[in-house]
């Protein structure tokens, strides 16, 4: 089975988030990457896809600049991906849709039978990417995937919706994007890391299109205000209780 | 809190390839999720963690540094740093690495015979069987040429007895390496579990090293089939097992370094959040002091780990540059662990914090292996040429 993975590399989460002098961009100076924590579920279930079919290829999809995202990108074929391809351009523009777009025309190429991604990457956290390429595709999506079986052509997915699991069934080809729980995403092992070497990274120049979304500022959250001290021990209690009621209201 | 991200004042990082940083992450990010959540409450109860060996042979970490029989064929720093990073969890686990891997591993797939090896090493790369290393005994530690474990040639088979103590595996172990005098001649035996007359008893009450196994190894009128010498032992003597070591004593120069950074970061995070006299205590001029002589150190081990491994690479190192490495890691890991225990006060003391645990396991491992000591004869004897402990 032809197995195609969308991957991309972001700031580690603990990130302390800059803003850059444009006011537009995050200051990227000093901040560590990491392969989106989400496409690690993502990377897994393809690889237990195409270890429970016996043959295939899982391919890494990712848009980026070669020079600071293959280190990370080297990590999901360590992990056990056969290639990847980087498609190289310039992403401090890009939106979702772009990002999709370039996505989608590398993926068609490939013919997989199945894509997987992240439920969406820690940076932005726009979640978009997996239902723009399926839309481009003309595939179905299921996104937020906690629970996936494939047997013969056909997908059995379950998603956590607010108090209960909604169970989605369907056919391949389909767009699956991974929440967290999907599975347990394997260590790279030492044999794999070295293979890794050898395993084909394609670096291909691409045109992103214009974006539709442009962001205007960026902006953190104000710092919280200090605390106040009502009192101190028992007495203070009935205070507290009355500022939660009257003040916070949430109580 | 933030995940560990390890010590490197320098852009040290810079001096390994990204195959090396690779297999550095990955054993460290293995080592924060699954080795510190459970370790203390082992250290506790005096259990080794057996429970993370099929997931270290998963990953390849036993015998990461051997080449063929499903071994993954590591360079020499590859195999420091994964020492460094599986000891900044706990040293306990670091020697079963080490004994499993250099001191079993090594020298079956050094001097055992094909079959011997076809026998063994797979197994042991898979976790699935476990290695010990028998050479000391109770009355031979630093002086193990005197030994008194004696095997004598019967014909169709070796008769081995003696006893040997200290064996880190011993009790958990399918087989033991037992080094003992074939007509004065210092040879390797591979003593299989369960062969009559070979048995093994826990060394208890200790209180280091206690996420680990230590045992004694008894021979009485063991006799083992002729195929079990290690034939590329019969003639070299003493060169066999100390040969041994000096693989085994690389890993513990890293690994040291290694249980000094785990000392460092906590001491310096404690320093940053705990306040005394309305600052944080890391503001204090005697507390930097400290970290600075810490970092120093850290920094001078790691470089000099890296000559090691890279000299190990190019096949040009010497046991005494080993030694140099394993004194010096184990005495600034130690001296490292004791500050660290100090800038955290009375919390020190507790197992809440790792420094104590790193403290008193590194009083094992700067002793084991060659003590401090004998590792300042082994540097004397290179550079005056004259051996202290002979004569």
């Amino acid at each position: 089975m032809k197995i195609a993975v969308c991957v991309v590399v972001a700031p580690s989460t603990d990130t302390k988030v800059k803003i850059g002098a444009d006011g537009k961009t995050i200051d990227m100076s000093d901040v560590k990457l990491e392969l989106n924590a989400y496409d690690e579920f993502a990377i897994e279930e393809a690889l237990r896809l195409k270890e429970s079919t016996g043959d295939g290829e899982v391919v890494l999809f990712s848009v980026g600049s070669p020079a600071t995202i293959k280190e990370e990108i080297r990590k999901g074929l360590a992990r056990g991906a056969d290639r990847a391809v980087i498609l190289d351009t310039d992403t401090t523009q890009l939106d979702s849709s772009a990002v999709a777009a370039l996505l989608t025309g590398e993926i068609k190429a490939f013919e997989p039978e199945i894509i997987f991604m992240g439920k969406q990457s820690v940076d932005y956290d726009s979640a978009q990417v997996p239902s723009q390429v399926a839309a481009a595709m003309g595939w179905p999506v299921v996104t937020k995937v906690s629970s996936l079986a494939i047997e013969g052509g056909a997908f059995r997915a379950e998603r956590e919706i607010e108090g209960g699991v909604e169970v989605v069934e369907g056919t391949l080809p389909a767009v699956i994007s991974a929440e967290k729980g999907l599975n347990e995403p394997r260590y790279p092992s030492l044999k794999g890391i070295m293979a890794a070497k050898k395993k084909p990274m394609e670096e291909k120049a691409a045109e992103a299109p214009a974006p539709v979304l442009v962001i205007d500022c960026l902006e953190l959250p104000p710092p919280r205000p200090e605390g106040k001290i009502v009192g101190e021990g028992p007495e203070a209690a009935a205070k507290v209780v009355e500022l939660l009621r009257n003040e916070a209201k949430v109580i | 809190m933030e995940p560990y991200q390890g010590v490197d004042y320098m852009d040290l990082d810079t001096l390994l390839t990204e195959e090396e940083r690779m297999i550095r992450d990955t054993t460290r990010e293995w080592v924060s999720a699954r080795v510190i959540p459970i370790i203390e409450e082992h250290y506790r109860a005096g259990t080794f963690p057996d429970e993370l060996i099929p997931e270290m042979a998963e990953m390849g970490l036993l015998g990461a540094n051997l080449d063929g029989y499903g071994c993954a064929g590591l360079g020499a720093v590859a195999y420091g740093l994964i020492m460094q990073e599986l000891e900044r969890g706990d040293s306990g686990l670091r020697s079963f690495v080490s004994v499993q891997g250099a001191l079993c591993m090594w020298p079956i797939h050094t001097y055992g015979s094909e079959e011997q090896k076809q026998k063994w090493l797979p197994g042991m790369a898979n976790g699935t069987k476990i290695g010990c290393f028998g050479l000391t005994e109770p009355d031979f530690g630093s002086n193990p040429t005197g030994m008194i474990t004696r095997a004598e040639d019967k014909g169709d088979h070796y008769l081995l007895n003696g006893a040997k103590m200290w064996i880190t595996n011993g009790c958990i172990s399918d087989v033991a390496i037992v080094w003992a005098k074939l007509d004065g001649r210092v040879m390797g035996f591979l003593v299989e579990k369960g062969t009559p007359g070979f048995s093994t008893r826990r060394q208890g009450h200790k209180m280091s090293l206690r996420a680990s196994v230590t045992s004694e190894l008894i021979l009485q009128d063991v006799k083992i089939p002729k195929e079990n010498l290690l034939p590329g032992t019969e003639s070299i003597h003493m060169k066999g097992p100390l040969s041994c070591l000096t693989q085994a004593r690389y890993g513990i120069a890293w690994g040291a370094i290694g249980a000094g950074m785990a000392c460092y970061d906590e001491a310096l995070s404690y320093g940053k959040e705990r306040i005394q006299f309305g600052r944080p205590i890391a503001q204090f001029q005697l507390f930097q002091r400290k970290l600075a002589e810490m970092i120093t150190e850290i920094t001078k081990g790691f470089l000099l780990n890296l000559q090691v491994g890279r000299l190990k690479e190019q096949g040009k190192a010497h046991p005494s540059h080993v030694s140099m490495a394993k004194r010096n890691g184990c005495y600034w890991g130690l001296w490292i662990a004791r500050e660290a225990r100090d800038m955290l006060g009375a919390n020190g003391i507790t197992d809440e914090y790792v420094v104590m645990r790193h403290m008193c396991n590194l009083e094992s491992v700067k002793t084991y292996e060659g003590t401090h000591d004998i590792h300042t004869l082994i540097i004397g004897h290179r550079v005056t040429g004259l051996p202290a402990f002979e004569g």
